[in-house]
């Protein structure tokens, strides 16, 4: 009977302190709910594969650190393969079922804006590090109160046509006598802006534009477009093309066009470029985000070198992006005071001034036309022109991060406009 | 001037359009299969072709090879894995097999092309030329390596119709397209003659795809284009007829060129397709078709 007794005391002191023992463990399970981030990329594409990457390693090197506020972040990936409905989809799964508290998403215009409208009625903050179309950020500002949760985390083509402009102006017009432009690029939504721009602001760094010429994203010989460039004997091509790269930039090298490329050519930011080309992207000139060794932050060549040892290519240009934006992310929850709240996640994401792989990052606000896009400028974002030379990317601009010089290959014949 | 940038540039691509097109319609014309994985094994061809070359340091010549056997691979599974199993199926009803046939090569070049994105990504590869530098025809800059593709294309075709007139297989696959029965009924075995049929076919879908990766560069997203572009002319052509699909790919070739030339590159593809609805609507058995 005693014994029993002091069975039965044993058992109670033990469930008392096993109780006791473990409700901070309770406590603590419930403040270590992790923060989700969705994140959609597209992973038959080399660019957005890039992004779902950059992502995945930006939350585990915060998680290494201690997390936001003590709790985890937890990215979530999904494959839109290229395609806006699916996309969408993704988008209101990542919402509804996985409960995101953020979703990152896409390089692709056309996909971006479909999510938009998505972003406003679900009430889910939004950003993309890879498309460019105007419109994302247009659409913030004609309509805030509606469509303020989306973020555009890279720079519009606006201002990509600006930095293509400048860069013209500084290296290429001087140095080179160069007086006549054509204008080349694939019929897209992201184009539409970035043309509009290069129209306007070509002539005023110095070229004169003799023909804008735009091609269906489905093509797949160049020749009679090549042609129709070199009969009128510009000095320079200026690029705006995306979806296609490796197939006119080998059929340039290949007929010998005697004419520069330069501009926008995003498939040449990527490392695998060169050899999906055979090395005939000798001589071509892209602007792009971060080049390989070229340290426009402290953190650029770090997250760069992290990157490759992980994944075995250098990352595309909206990896850089995608990486900042989840810090962007998580810094934002932390000026929440924690929330994850939309619209207090909204206020604090307006507040952003991070100094991220590409640059200082902030977004534009109500006043600006562009509302919640990358500000673009000096001592901020202003993207960098590399020249693929001899199987690696050169930065050729800005002239303060430039490790080499303009280098064209032989067939290029220049001051075509003089002969 | 621009008529000649025409006639040069649209001859390359139209001896291409042929090598494809033929393989196309001799399948169909021998066992009456239209393979709509058409496409996927001459994408398959060129990004192994791609790899053999650059990745795994085969060279150009070796690569391309490799490339061609790749592609008669896939063929035979192709038709291994989907076609004979459906043709022989009990399950099916005699006159719903066809159908079957060109779901089942659909959905396969379907999984060709994503199970490809899968593992090489959709942006599009290039062979390095087999002849590097530039020609000049008449005042036209030409890459040499475009006069090589007209030669290799035609020289393809030429064998092939060799093979066909000539020796005794080929001219039973010509028999067989006319009538299957009465060649059974000669002594032949349509089974292995078939397996002759998948084999050109193999062969020659194989060098369109890398002689294309050597000439414009191929990716994943090619895939669905090649094989519309193939029916097309084939249908123009006249469905089982192979001197009809070399004609009808000149002029797919050179209007598509003369297109992009004199009207607006963005509109390339629209008067091929406006000429395929045509000829179905005015002479639906294609220029020389037979069927």
């Amino acid at each position: 009977m005693q014994r029993r007794l002091s069975e039965a005391r044993l058992w109670l002191f033990g469930c008392a302190a096993l109780a006791i023992g473990l409700s901070p463990l309770a406590a603590a399970a419930q403040n270590a709910e992790p923060i989700r981030i969705g994140v959609i990329g597209e992973e038959s594409s080399v660019a957005g594969a890039s992004l779902t990457k950059a992502a995945a390693m930006a939350a585990e090197e915060i998680n290494a650190h201690g997390g936001v506020n003590g709790r985890q972040i937890e990215v979530i990936t999904y494959d839109d393969h290229s395609s806006a409905a699916d996309a969408v989809r993704a988008f209101q799964r990542a919402v509804s079922q996985d409960k995101v508290v953020a979703v990152i998403a896409s390089y692709i215009s056309e996909v971006v804006l479909a999510i938009e409208p998505w972003s406003a009625r679900l009430h889910m903050p939004f950003i993309t590090p890879g498309a460019a179309s105007n419109l994302i950020s247009k659409a913030v500002h004609d309509d805030y109160d509606h469509f303020k949760y989306t973020f555009h985390g890279w720079l519009t083509s606006a201002f990509i046509a600006q930095a293509i402009c400048d860069y013209a102006k500084e290296q290429l017009v001087g140095p080179f006598h160069l007086k006549t432009a054509v204008v080349m690029s694939e019929d897209a939504a992201w184009t539409k802006p970035l043309d509009e721009h290069y129209l306007e602001c070509l002539p005023q760094a110095g070229l004169k534009v003799l023909d804008h010429i735009r091609f269906n994203p489905d093509t797949a010989d160049f020749t009679p477009i090549f042609h129709q460039i070199e009969d009128q004997h510009p000095d320079v091509i200026i690029t705006g093309i995306s979806h296609v790269g490796v197939q006119p930039t080998v059929q340039w090298h290949d007929q010998q066009v005697p004419i520069p490329m330069v501009g926008q050519s995003s498939q040449a930011t990527t490392s695998t470029f060169w050899k999906d080309t055979n090395g005939a992207a000798e001589g071509v000139i892209t602007d792009t985000a971060a080049a390989a060794d070229v340290a426009l932050t402290p953190s650029t060549i770090p997250f760069t070198q992290t990157y490759v040892k992980k994944y075995g290519v250098t990352p595309a240009y909206d990896g850089y992006t995608s990486y900042d934006m989840v810090n962007v992310i998580a810094e934002a929850i932390e000026r929440a005071g924690g929330s994850t709240d939309p619209d207090k996640l909204v206020t604090a994401l307006e507040a952003t001034d991070h100094v991220g792989t590409i640059g200082r990052e902030q977004f534009y606000g109500r006043d600006n036309q562009f509302t919640h896009a990358l500000k673009y400028g000096p001592g901020l974002v202003t993207t960098v022109a590399i020249q693929w030379q001899n199987g690696k990317q050169m930065c050729v601009w800005p002239p303060d991060k430039a490790n080499a010089k303009i280098s064209f290959p032989s067939f290029i014949k220049l001051h075509a406009s003089a002969e | 001037m621009r008529a000649v940038q025409i006639l040069v540039d649209g001859f390359a691509i139209s001896s291409l359009y042929a090598l494809a097109a033929v393989g196309f319609t001799l399948i169909f014309g021998v066992s009456g299969v239209l393979n709509l994985a058409h496409g996927g094994i001459m994408v398959v061809a060129a990004l192994v072709g791609w790899l053999a070359a650059g990745e795994l340091g085969l060279g150009t010549y070796a690569g391309t090879l490799v490339g061609v056997v790749a592609g008669l691979i896939t063929a035979y599974a192709t038709y291994l894995i989907v076609v004979r199993p459906i043709q022989r199926s009990r399950a099916i009803r005699p006159e719903e097999t066809e159908i079957f046939v060109l779901t089942g090569t659909l959905l396969w070049g379907i999984m060709i092309q994503v199970g490809m994105a899968y593992l090489f990504t959709d942006n599009p590869v290039t062979i390095r030329p087999l002849i590097a530098g530039v020609v000049n025809i008449f005042g036209v800059r030409t890459p040499a390596n475009e006069i090589m593709i007209a030669a290799l294309s035609w020289a393809a075709i030429g064998l092939l119709w060799l093979l066909v007139n000539r020796t005794r297989t080929g001219k039973a696959l010509l028999g067989a397209s006319m009538n299957a029965r009465a060649v059974t009924l000669l002594g032949y075995e349509l089974s292995q003659l078939y397996l002759v049929a998948w084999t050109i076919y193999g062969v020659l879908a194989g060098i369109a795809g890398v002689l294309l990766a050597s000439f414009l560069g191929v990716s994943t997203t090619n895939a669905g284009q090649l094989t519309a572009s193939a029916f097309s002319i084939v249908v123009l052509g006249g469905l089982g007829s192979v001197s009809g699909s070399l004609i009808a790919a000149y002029i797919v070739g050179y209007l598509e060129t003369a297109t992009a030339y004199l009207i607006a590159p963005t509109l390339r593809p629209i008067p091929s397709l406006i000429l395929l609805v045509l000829v179905v609507y005015v002479r639906p058995q294609g220029l020389l078709g037979r069927r």
